[in-house]
């Protein structure tokens, strides 16, 4: 990709095209949330014109229609992760998805207890004694389901270290991943720091242990070609409306055969095989734990996003964030008074940079960034003991996509230079 | 709106100036009736502890510790000017008053004779996202005062 092609994509996503106190408004925060091209706004507008009706139900035609979008929208999503049809669990985003997981797993401790599923559920359930491992640069929403996991179930909590320059430290890793851990939890690629974690490493770990393996692609799943088969991880979860989707849709993947024994979370319509007044049967994945009418069109929508982006080219578009993260690092390197989270420059990276700037809050920063136009973000992130870890309360975080040109990351910059002076820092 | 109606002057100089910050370091005076109140925004992590001390009936010391953006320092600065040696009725008042400005979206002017350097924030209430950067140390000033008179 060049800054030409991106200028073409950018014809595609109309709420680019302003400005914002007077200057024309640079991006810079689809870490947070993305923003949608048309062919995914007039995905979901199409449905809603021309298809709208309950999915697996009914005997009409728009029933059908609906039917057949929502489904081959799953379809869509599961060839986009390399996942088969069934693996692939519609949820609201990537939150609920991991709330969905931790759940349907301390379900599994209450149906083993009780004799009830599949035999293998015993392997499942957790119990005092074994361990849950994430990482210390989680977000929120990869740590405090598993906390809670670990409260409901008696479990204990452990986590993987960082060094100071925000990679994990993986000589521990391979010490506190052991026998007694039954989920190791990690994300692909930190929202902080930039950093791309060692999938492969951490899941053979994992397997190793007997574990089962969870990963965030929350940071990934938008921004370079993932294969969860490949990665060899057993769930995954990601937000749509990080990928150019609508928000309230999102996706769980997990393997076939764990889908199918794990228990429900959510309970109720459309997840049933045959109901009596006393108890109910489960159908198997997906539909087992899509209870409820479902985020219809915005399943449709974010299909229509994952075509977008198979269509430029994950690898492209990694690629072009990925210098755009260095462009980033290597000038805000260069501005005085600036420390960057995460790898220094020529060291790999997605995307986006998360920075302090000496003497100046993050929200004093943003403030000013925004007086030029610039949306960045400010705040911890969603990553309360990542930014404890590093010494710091609150960051400036800029996030690129494949929208945003070098101009974009230039602009950043030179307002950046010019922070310290406004708050005489 | 400009930047630089935001952050006023006064503004920036408070920010740095700090005062009544030190809580730690700072004893409340004997006779005093104190009350102490921690506030935290959990969305940027700004955080005040602040303390008020009050002997009949007025504010006889205002103390405090924090972190956190500009807007959010000046403010607790400016406050600690402010409230020493007000009676507690009034410091009641200009609280009420900073608040109904603050929480206006710029629709309620600040009044200088009553506000004095608290109504450099009058710049704020435009920003629906610095509300309570500004407020968060009155709010804690506020509770103090309940607890201590």
């Amino acid at each position: 990709m060049d800054n030409a092609e991106v200028l073409r994509i950018r014809n595609d996503f109309p709420v680019l095209d302003q400005l914002v106190n007077g200057q024309p408004l640079v991006y810079l925060d689809s870490g947070a949330t993305s923003q949608n091209p048309l062919s995914v706004i007039e995905a979901e507008q199409e449905f809603y014109e021309q298809r709208n009706a309950a999915v697996h139900r009914g005997a009409h035609h728009l029933a059908v229609e609906a039917t057949e979008a929502f489904e081959d929208a799953r379809q869509t999503m599961a060839d986009f992760i390399g996942a088969d049809y069934v693996e692939t669990i519609w949820t609201s985003n990537a939150t609920e998805g991991l709330n969905l997981l931790s759940y349907a797993l301390s379900n599994a401790g209450l149906w083993a207890a009780q004799g009830r599923g599949d035999q293998a559920l015993k392997g499942l359930a957790l119990k005092p004694g074994d361990e849950i491992v994430v990482t210390e640069m989680e977000h929120h929403a990869n740590l405090i389901p598993w906390q809670e996991l670990a409260f409901r179930t008696g479990a204990t909590l452990r986590f993987i270290p960082i060094a100071d320059d925000g990679s994990l430290r993986m000589d521990q890793a391979a010490a506190i991943i052991g026998p007694r851990t039954k989920v190791l939890a990690f994300t692909h690629a930190s929202n902080v720091l930039g950093i791309i974690n060692p999938v492969q490493e951490l899941t053979a770990l994992g397997h190793d242990a007997g574990a089962l393996v969870v990963l965030d692609a929350c940071q990934s799943a938008p921004h370079l070609p993932l294969d969860v088969k490949e990665l060899d991880v057993d769930f995954a979860v990601f937000s749509g409306h990080k990928m150019l989707a609508p928000t309230g849709i999102g996706v769980l993947y997990g393997r076939q055969e764990l889908l199918d024994i794990l228990p429900p979370f959510l309970t109720g319509g459309s997840m049933i095989t045959t109901v009596t007044m006393e108890r109910a049967e489960y159908l198997p994945a997906p539909q087992r734990f899509e209870a409820g009418t479902q985020r219809i069109s915005q399943a449709i929508a974010l299909a229509a996003a994952a075509n977008y982006l198979t269509e430029t080219g994950l690898d492209r578009i990694h690629r072009w964030e990925a210098d755009l993260g260095q462009r980033m690092v290597a000038g805000l390197e260069g501005i005085p008074g600036i420390r960057v989270l995460g790898p220094a420059a020529g060291k790999e990276r997605i995307g986006l940079a998360a920075f302090d700037v000496e003497g100046v809050h993050a929200h004093d920063v943003g403030q000013f960034l925004d007086s030029r136009g610039i949306a960045v973000r400010v705040g911890h992130h969603c990553a309360q003991p990542l930014h404890r870890r590093l010494g710091l309360t609150a960051t400036t975080r800029a996030s690129a996509y494949l929208y945003n040109t070098t101009d974009d990351v230039d602009r950043f910059l030179e307002a950046v230079a010019g922070v310290r002076a406004y708050f005489r820092a | 709106m400009s930047l630089d109606q935001l952050y006023q002057q006064i503004i920036l100089d408070h920010s740095k100036a700090r005062h009544g910050s030190g809580l730690a370091a700072t004893e409340a005076p004997e006779g005093t009736s104190t009350g102490q109140s921690h506030q935290l925004n959990p969305v940027c992590g700004d955080e005040v502890t602040l303390r008020l001390a009050v002997q009949e009936g007025k504010v006889a010391q205002i103390a405090w510790d924090g972190a956190g953006c500009s807007i959010s320092m000046a403010s607790a600065s400016v406050l600690s000017d402010l409230a020493e040696g007000m009676t507690v009725a009034e410091l009641h008042e200009v609280i009420d008053s900073f608040r109904e400005v603050l929480r206006s979206r710029g629709k309620v002017h600040a009044d200088p004779e009553l506000l004095g350097d608290a109504a450099a924030f009058e710049g704020v209430a435009r920003y629906a996202a610095r509300v309570k950067c500004a407020m968060i140390s009155w709010v804690a000033a506020e509770d103090a005062l309940n607890q201590a008179a």
